[in-house]
């Protein structure tokens, strides 16, 4: 591929926008294999050499470069960043027709190429199908799951190549930085920032046009923005895909944030964990570099700006600011209190701008099309859309993006496709293991930041995990206490001793051990973590706890007083009983059993020792008869 | 206008003015309301980690009030339900984790968990029983006991090392419950760059860090017939037991620790100040040589152990400059058994000596090999003031009904230039008293004020006949570090420096009873100003003892004799005990081992290219395999540095530059002439 080099002046860019889009938009076909994470570690990789193969075979000119003119007519094979859809996987996307295939193998690569690349044809079998309605739908736009989103900050993802700079400039790329740097002031650009209503995508939902305002007015001739890329809850990757689908937005917009407070120098913080977000990233700085878009003097003007990429060791604590800037300058990452706030003393003592990737990528989209279209989306205190990745017990898991006050009912049952297991919605977990949970009294509750926070819930980064009616709510409480616990940094006394201590009475109650004045210091413990512990992490960490606690009481109360899981879900409240009637007495369960506590004569009732039994539930699983119950 | 700094905060309904406070919890506290903390103390950088010192601010809720700084009209209430209840939470989490036994802690009654337990009225602890996992206690020093199992991790020590020593041998570990304040790699404190000042043992509130407690082994030798028991006491201890003991006067609680000590059994009760004074003679003359030769000044002093002990780990360059004076305490022990040895006939190895020190460095210092004959050692414990006050208290004494005795003579003769070594600045105004008022300026008390006081940095110039002399009194190894960088840039000169690690100087060792804090040092810093002016003599020179001292025996200041007797030599020290790094895999085949030091001075000067380099040149040549390269740590020869060693020899200065020449002269003749043997 031939790189775009040294691009002199705003005019310049525009130009090369309009010979890309040219390009792209030639009427030739195009074929995109998901290049996401999930897809890749799917077998992603197979089908791309397996297509490409079979194109080669059969005859179909292939054009990498997408400004080479002398494959003006071949068809251009890449990948694409991920399109959220991370259920049906590996995905191959074939425009201009907007053909979505799913669970793309090696083997379907003949076909695809035979049918629908040389001939307009679809692969049916390879189609999305309504499980309910058994509806096949062609186009990407038409699937339920899209058809209820509203893209922005995901709109690229899937249909550019992160890699290819000239992807992102044809989709008017860069057009924004050059706008705010040679057509506004920075004053200007936060204003816009400030009117939009953009607030922080990474939970807290601070204003960043305030935060931006702030950062400016500090006094300093050293500034920084800085980039908390440092994802961590469990199951959410809004961020890596922005990252692995179109990392140039995140440049953009950081870039547009370094010139708005007058900060030469910016860090993305991003764990190693991250392999390929690291990896695109990194390119696309090449690519921006080399096209003088980041650097010295970007597009022949004055403004100058750097970006780095520090890898950070996944530590969940180093998403919490102060602590991500600790970690950065090298140091352990663990938060300290505010004030100062890093607007006036942050990375390296300087004026700091952090905010995520999200809200980053959001800024180039606010510069070209204005404050007053970003607040045609979503609800008035809370403007635009917001990334969730979706997953648990519904249909359709993966990433999707809606706007603000989307009801809960809507992303669960119109997007999410409802539940997967047949059982009964129960409750969601929203923002990760710091936010909170919201049952079925909530599915029309918007989703936004005021609305959740007036629940006692939070959008955090946009984790949302769903659960049918036999998940048990203190396992559930417990699975995230489990995670904080770990991650606490360790250094206020509340957090450290009090998740230790919640984890300890969750596990008591699980296991029936525990009393009933266990729940009370449960919650006296849970509230004094989250009034008085040092960070954003602790104050938040007995969320789980605390809303199942309002919500599922009573399912607290039955294992400590009646002695059951509601859920049926806590081994401990097991009891394995073999039916004399049903047994044959095959002597298979005796086999199995780990624990050693099935006896009896062969072809005789066996019984189990409950003495013994470890309740690990082999028994059950493996009488042919179903002459095990519980 | 800088509204944080002035105007008013309404502390549960109380005017406080703000008053240039700096931060919210001084403003409460000057308001009456002493609220707790563990980890808030105004010589260390917040951390606020312990959330003890939270308060409700109204309209911006609970806030830690050590971070939080005062503004004008705050309206701000201290004992809430709500603060109330995460105090007593926050201090029944900490006892659920706390392993120990009030009773047989060695901070039992000064520990601030135990206190505050108290004060907050926590009298149940509701969770599961302690963690079964017990953690090693690190007692392999001479001087600090670390007991991680009482640790809090209010992060005090963590900070006092890295802040007020500028060394950092703490710092945290592990994550969440696992989180642990432990020295690099989790090595004993012994295998580190620990200077052993103790500082970290003052500052914690809990058991957690201690002073290594040797009274039995006094008692011992109390009750061996055999042994004649000396004990010396150092001049910073006297303000330490008159603040313990409530006596207004430095002078008057020695008198009565005389009497204790004479009552516990000691042989002979003397002073350092005696040795002191010495010192100052010795030193004084050292520093006039220097400086009419002119060379290697500044002239740093070497009273404090955990200082040279620091310099020869960090600053090794400088050695030469260290005054070659042994401390006071060494000199002491070497002159005692020597004299006494003589005088009373008794063997030297049956002659015990004790020290009394404000430090537990010097508990280290009496166990260096150069201070010890045949394996007997010039000071055979060392107790800390804390301790003596112990032993006090085993032995039944109410010091404060005793009598007052008087120090034994020759050596428990003073004079208040003696009496001063144990605050900071003292060192360096009993040598300017000498130079400036020469031998014989009896009850001319010159005072030099610029050089004293608690001040971490003092600088100050004095005429000294018609040469200008510039002097910096430095207290805190962190002020240390700041002071020798501006020396090694040029950025500033001395002509002497005196160094004291703790803040303060000894008034406020780390072997000091607690509260060892900066207003505790304040005050014993005066009690040793107001000893040194009831004396008769301020000038050391004067003091008949020592003049009669050189008369017996030393001949004169900086003789030969007193080179031997009373001098010492430093050696380059390393930081950190370390496996070498194996660089070519080993093989069966016998091979020369070459090792480059990558410690940190060899480091700074090319040792790692120098490195890679030998790596290179030797496979050019072809005898890659005929090597055995590691990686080494220190070979204690910083000076020199960098350092190969090829075989058992040392080479030093071999930069990067030296390489080529050092490979073709020394590297590949040694594997040629072992090719030549192994075929003949």
């Amino acid at each position: 591929m031939t790189p775009v080099t040294n691009i002199k002046s705003p005019q310049e860019l525009a130009e090369l926008k309009q010979k890309a889009l040219a390009a792209i938009e030639n009427g030739c076909t195009r074929v995109l294999v998901c290049g996401g994470t999930g897809c890749m570690a799917n077998g992603a990789p197979a089908v791309f050499e397996a297509i490409q193969k079979e194109m080669e075979k059969q005859g179909v000119k292939i054009k990498v470069d997408l400004l080479d003119e002398s494959k003006e007519d071949a068809v251009r094979l890449g990948y694409s960043g991920c399109p959220g859809f991370c259920q049906v996987g590996p995905i191959v996307r074939i425009l201009p027709s907007d053909t979505f295939y799913i669970k793309v193998s090696p083997e379907d690569a003949a076909e695809i190429v035979e049918k629908t690349v040389k001939n307009g044809e679809l692969v049916t079998r390879l189609l999305y199908t309504e499980e309910a309605t058994g509806e096949i739908f062609a186009k990407r736009n038409d699937i339920p799951f899209y058809r209820n989103q509203v893209n922005i900050v995901l709109a690229e993802c899937g249909i550019i190549e992160p890699e290819d700079i000239r992807d992102y400039i044809a989709k008017d790329g860069y057009r924004a930085a050059a706008e705010a740097l040679f057509g506004l002031t920075s004053d200007a650009v936060i204003t816009e920032i400030t009117e939009s209503g953009l607030r922080g995508r990474g939970g807290g939902g601070f204003p960043t046009g305030v935060k931006w305002g702030f950062t400016r007015k500090a006094q300093n001739a050293k500034k920084y923005i800085v980039c908390n890329a440092d994802e961590g809850d469990p199951g959410a990757f809004m961020d890596e895909s922005v990252m692995e689908g179109n990392p140039h937005a995140l440049l953009e917009g950081m870039i547009i944030a370094g010139y708005a407070i007058g900060a030469d120098e910016g860090y993305i913080y991003v764990r190693a964990e991250y392999p390929l977000a690291i990896k695109r990233l990194k390119t696309a700085i090449a690519q921006a570099e080399a096209a003088n878009l980041l650097g010295n003097n970007i597009l022949g003007g004055p403004f100058s700006f750097n970006i780095h990429i520090k890898e950070g060791a996944g530590a969940f604590v180093c998403g919490e600011e102060t602590a991500l800037i600790a970690s950065i300058e090298g140091q352990r990452g663990m938060p300290r209190p505010k004030p100062p706030f890093p607007a006036n003393s942050g990375l390296w003592g300087k004026p700091t701008v952090v905010n995520n990737v999200e809200t980053f990528a959001n800024v180039p989209k606010i510069i070209l099309n204005g404050a007053q279209w970003f607040r045609g989306f979503g609800v008035e205190k809370s403007p635009g859309t917001k990334v969730f990745a979706i997953t648990g017990a519904v249909k359709n898991t993966g990433l999707i993006e809606v706007p603000m006050g989307t009801t809960l009912g809507d992303v669960v049952f119109k997007i999410g496709g409802g539940l997967r297991t047949g059982r009964d919605f129960k409750a969601v977990q929203i923002g990760g293991p710091s936010g909170g949970c919201l049952t079925k009294e909530h599915l029309d509750l918007p989703l936004d930041y005021d609305s959740l926070k007036a629940v006692g819930a939070m959008v955090g980064s946009g984790g949302l995990v769903v659960t049918d009616e036999d998940t048990c709510m203190v396992e559930f409480a417990r699975f995230f206490m489990q995670f904080t616990q770990k991650e606490s940094c360790g250094k206020c006394v509340l957090c450290r001793e009090g998740t230790k201590r919640m984890l300890e009475i969750l596990t008591k109650i699980v296991e029936g051990r525990a009393k009933l004045e266990d729940i009370d210091l449960l919650e006296e413990v849970a509230t004094a973590v989250r009034d008085g512990s040092l960070c954003g992490l602790g104050k938040t960490a007995p969320n789980p706890v605390l809303s199942t606690l309002r919500h599922f009481r009573d399912e607290y109360l039955a294992h400590v007083v009646d002695g059951k899981c509601p859920a049926g879900e806590c081994q401990s409240f097991k009891t394995y009983i073999i039916n004399p009637e049903k047994c044959k007495g095959c002597g298979l369960c005796a086999k199995k059993c780990p624990a050693g506590a099935i006896s009896g004569e062969l072809r005789q009732p066996h019984t189990i020792d409950p003495e013994k039994c470890i309740k690990c539930g082999v028994c059950y699983d493996v009488c042919r008869l179903g002459a095990v119950e519980l | 206008m800088d509204k944080q700094n002035e105007g008013y905060v309404i502390v549960d309904g109380v005017k406080t003015p703000i008053d240039g406070k700096k931060n919210l919890l001084e403003v409460i506290r000057a308001s009456g309301v002493d609220l707790p903390t563990f980890c808030y103390h105004s010589e260390l950088s917040v951390y606020g980690a312990c959330r003890m010192c939270i308060a409700e601010i109204e309209g911006r809720g609970i806030q830690p009030t050590c971070s939080t700084p005062p503004v004008d009209g705050m309206v701000v209430h201290t004992n809430t339900e709500t603060t109330m209840r995460i105090r007593r939470m926050a201090l029944e989490l900490m006892l659920a984790n706390h392993h120990g036994n009030c009773q047989t802690c060695d901070k039992n009654t000064h520990c601030r968990l135990q206190e505050l337990a108290e004060r907050l009225g926590v009298k149940k602890i509701r969770f599961e029983d302690k963690a079964d996992d017990v953690l090693p206690i690190d007692n392999a020093n001479q001087s600090i006991v670390r007991d991680p199992n009482k640790c809090i991790l209010c992060g005090d020590c963590v900070r006092m090392c890295k802040e007020v020593q500028g060394i950092g041998v703490l710092d945290f570990a592990g994550r969440g419950s696992n989180a642990r304040v432990t020295p690099a790699f989790g090595k004993p404190l012994n295998k580190v760059e620990c200077v052993f000042c103790g500082q970290c043992a003052s500052i914690c509130p809990t058991g957690a860090l201690t002073v290594k407690t040797q009274i039995d082994e006094v008692w011992n030798a109390i009750h061996d017939k055999d042994k004649t028991v000396i004990v010396q006491i150092a001049p910073a201890v006297r303000a330490a037991l008159a603040m313990e003991y409530g006596l207004g006067h430095g002078e008057q609680a020695m008198a009565k620790a005389i009497t204790a000590l004479r009552r516990i059994g000691f042989d002979k009760v003397y002073d350092t100040s005696f040795t002191a004074d010495l010192t100052t003679v010795e030193e004084a003359t050292e520093f006039l040589g220097r400086v009419a030769k002119g060379e290697k000044l500044p002239q740093f002093t070497s009273c404090c152990p955990a200082w040279v002990k620091f310099a020869e780990q960090f600053y090794s360059d400088y050695l030469p400059n260290l005054s070659t004076c042994k401390s006071p305490q060494q000199m002491f022990g070497t002159l005692v058994k020597k004299h006494l040895s003589e005088e009373l006939s008794v063997p030297r190895e049956n002659i015990f000596v004790v020290s009394v020190m404000p430090c537990t460095a010097k508990k280290f210092e009496a166990k260096r090999p150069e201070f010890s004959v045949n394996g007997d050692p010039d000071v055979n414990v060392v107790l800390s003031s804390q301790e003596l006050i112990k032993m006090i208290g085993q032995a039944g004494l109410q010091l404060r009904e005793l009598p007052p005795g008087s120090m034994d003579l020759p050596f428990g003769f003073k004079t208040g230039a003696g009496v001063i070594f144990g605050a900071s600045g003292g060192v360096a105004e009993a040598v300017l008293r000498l130079a400036a008022g020469g031998e014989g300026n009896n009850g001319q008390n010159l005072q030099f004020q610029e050089v004293r006081g608690l001040e971490g940095i003092k600088e100050a110039s004095v005429m000294l006949g018609d040469k200008e002399l510039k002097l910096a009194v430095v207290s805190g190894l962190a002020n240390a570090r700041t002071i020798l960088e501006k020396i090694k840039s040029g950025e500033a000169y001395y002509d002497i420096v005196e160094v004291m690690a703790c803040r303060g100087g000894c008034i406020g060792g780390g072997g000091q009873p607690l509260p060892n804090d900066m207003p505790a040092r304040e005050i014993r810093k005066e009690m040793l100003y107001d000893c040194d002016a009831v004396q008769s003599l301020h000038n050391a020179a004067d003091n008949p003892y020592v003049k009669e001292c050189y008369e017996k025996l030393l001949e004169k200041p900086n003789s030969h004799i007193a080179h031997e007797l009373l001098h010492t030599a430093y050696c380059a020290r390393r930081r950190i005990d370390g496996e070498p790094v194996e660089l070519t895999p080993v093989q069966a085949e016998e091979k020369i081992p070459v090792s480059v030091c990558i410690g940190t001075n060899c480091y700074l000067r090319g040792s790692y290219d120098t490195l890679k380099q030998l790596i290179e040149l030797s496979k050019k040549a072809g005898i890659a395999d005929k090597l055995d390269f590691k990686a080494t740590f220190c070979f204690e020869k910083c000076m020199q540095s960098p350092n190969v060693q090829v075989g058992d020899k040392i080479h030093g200065g071999i930069t990067p530059d030296k390489v080529e020449e050092f490979f073709n002269l020394t590297i590949k003749p040694l594997v040629e002439s072992e090719a030549t043997k192994v075929e003949a």
